[in-house]
């Protein structure tokens, strides 16, 4: 080390600051403009500095429901984190080893990552609407008549909806724990059912442990990629919207800051669980180095 | 012959394995598999405005090439449709391969500290977390009629008047595309680069191969499975995208994703299945295509 780097460094190094600028320059640009002033407009200079579009987001007196919104958006996201990280630990679980079928598994959740998002979210909605279709017209003859009365759609947040957002966050999960596995040293469990430790306390006691840094990790993409997600639930969700459907309408109808406004309120929770998820693994992993060596205390 | 015991332990572990995998393989039936199956199945039914018919038909698949026979040589909408959905995913296809490229290689041949190879990954994912939305809008300050490169390009003398291709045309959706995106090349890319043993690249330089030749000859062939896999996102999002088209085209330019989307909202729900199985078919084509040129399944 300590050699003069070569030149293709700094022209390099040049094209990468140039990337991140390109990346975060028109985000930064927003997030300055949804300050603006009370009759500033979409676009810069500044007319003004104020919080009146923050404001007029809060009271809901302006474009949409975001409150409601922004509640559904949550609790869906909550919902498909919690499934994401316990399906996905399930099955990082039984790839480790080789059973029939295994494969098939492995290339339908690639398959889900890849399919265009319009055909999956076209295919739920054909789903629950062949569902109603079949409530409402054979329903009574099949003793659902107590569901076919009155019954409009299956399709909802947590049923259509959820599936919907399933299908993009599983795959990520399950490509994440074959991550985490790939380094897994399995001498760790032999040794504790060595010990005598039943399949469960092993994986309670010694796997889940030391996974559990990653394991936060696919609850933050879990709920990122859900709270985010527009493609998959733009056809399967039903009636209702989430956020980021909210805003998709907004961008043709507005013409007031206050859509800068809700982008940088939804990118702020974006950041807060980012940030919230890193200094969880941070303190886990604190808490692995610390406990994880005996070294120096001596004889229990 | 094996003892009873092992068999019926052997016939427990594959039926845990089953147990654990079980959750997400039902997940990926319900609304991954299934929802594919009816989208082929309803293509070929018959419809009318106001109800799809369950009778063999090939009307989804004639209304949509309505004219095109008789029309020719002039292109009929679809075609036209699909050469455009093509040519912007062409595009974009090159712009976040060149820009991946570099900016894969600058982190995993040229940022030498772990630390700082960790930060400035991390730098390019934050984006990433933000919803697609806010990130294409956030374009809107920058290019549009009264927008900071307006303002600097009239300041500046270059232009008397403002420029106007600059939003809602092909040049902004290919910007927002490769914006969003270029983030699923260069994760793979990296990912095979970190793998390339550097002994090979010092190997190669002390064999007087110039720096060009290292990487012709050893590094893209080397990471030539990271390009395909970050191809294969690139292509099948683009192909499938109707959102980002639509917001930074102005709802202007037709993609074949808004196909299926107006025909879903038509309530014509066979010509949408029969849209998606064509979609479908081309993106499974050039995926196809792409996996000839390297064995992906390795690599996995």
């Amino acid at each position: 080390m300590g050699d003069k780097r070569p030149r293709s460094f700094y022209i390099l190094a040049a094209f990468f600051a140039g990337y991140v600028l390109f990346l975060y320059g028109p985000m930064i640009a927003i997030y300055i403009l949804s300050f603006q002033g009370p009759d500033g407009g979409l676009t810069f200079p500044m007319n003004g500095v104020s919080l009146t579009w923050f404001a007029k987001v809060f009271s809901g007196g302006g474009i949409v429901d975001i409150g409601a919104a922004f509640k559904r958006s949550l609790a869906l996201g909550l919902v498909v984190m919690v499934i994401t990280v316990v399906l996905s630990v399930a099955a990082g679980m039984a790839f480790r080893k080789p059973f029939r079928g295994a494969s098939f598994v492995f290339y339908t959740a690639i398959a889900s990552l890849i399919m265009p998002s319009i055909i999956t979210s076209l295919g739920i909605a054909l789903e629950f609407r062949l569902i109603d279709d079949f409530i409402n017209k054979h329903g009574a003859n099949v003793g659902l008549g107590w569901l076919a009365d009155g019954w409009t759609t299956g399709m909802g947040l947590f049923t259509s909806g959820l599936g919907a957002h399933l299908t993009w966050t599983l795959p990520f999960g399950l490509l994440i724990m074959f991550a985490i596995f790939n380094r897994f040293d399995g001498r760790l469990e032999e040794a504790a059912r060595d010990l005598g430790a039943t399949p469960w306390q092993t994986f309670r006691h010694v796997v889940l442990p030391i996974i559990l840094p990653s394991v936060v990790g696919i609850g933050l993409f879990g709920f990122t990629l859900s709270w985010d997600e527009l493609a998959r639930s733009s056809q399967a969700i039903g009636s209702v919207n989430t956020l980021p459907l909210e805003l998709q309408g907004l961008t043709t109808t507005v013409t007031k800051p206050d859509i800068y406004a809700l982008g940088t309120l939804t990118s702020a929770v974006s950041f807060l669980v980012i940030f919230a998820a890193l200094s969880v693994i941070l303190v886990l992993q604190a808490r692995q180095r610390r406990q994880g060596s005996d070294a120096g205390k001596g004889m229990v | 012959m094996a003892p009873p015991q092992r068999g019926l332990r052997k016939m427990a572990v594959r039926s845990i394995a089953w147990l654990q995998a079980g959750p997400m393989t039902l997940v990926f039936a319900l609304f991954f598999l299934l929802p594919l199956v009816l989208v082929v199945i309803v293509s070929v039914w018959d419809y009318n405005e106001y109800e799809m018919i369950p009778a063999f038909s090939f009307r989804g698949y004639t209304d949509t090439f309505e004219g095109c026979v008789a029309g020719l040589p002039e292109l009929c909408t679809i075609l036209k449709t699909y050469l455009k959905t093509l040519k912007l995913c062409l595009l974009t296809w090159g712009l976040t391969l060149l820009i991946g490229f570099w900016v894969a290689y600058f982190l995993a041949f040229h940022v030498r500290s772990k630390t700082w190879q960790i930060v400035l990954s991390l730098l390019c994912t934050i984006p990433f977390w933000t919803s697609n939305v806010i990130r294409m809008i956030a374009w809107i300050p920058l290019l549009g009629r009264n927008g900071l490169v307006n303002q600097g390009l009239i300041g500046a003398g270059f232009v008397n008047q403002p420029v106007e291709w600059l939003l809602f045309s092909e040049f902004s959706v290919v910007l927002a595309l490769v914006h969003l995106f270029t983030f699923f090349m260069v994760v793979p890319i990296f990912n095979s680069m970190i793998r390339i043993d550097k002994r090979l690249i010092e190997a190669a330089y002390d064999a007087g191969a110039s720096g060009w030749q290292t990487l012709v000859n050893i590094i893209i062939p080397l990471a030539k499975p990271g390009i395909v896999i970050g191809s294969i996102f690139v292509i099948t999002i683009v192909m499938g995208d109707f959102v980002t088209i639509g917001v930074m085209g102005g709802q202007q330019i037709a993609s074949a994703g808004k196909i299926i989307e107006s025909r879903l909202s038509a309530l014509q729900f066979p010509a949408a299945a029969a849209n998606a199985v064509i979609l479908l078919g081309i993106t499974v084509l050039i995926i196809s295509a792409l996996t000839r040129i390297v064995d992906v399944r390795k690599e996995l």
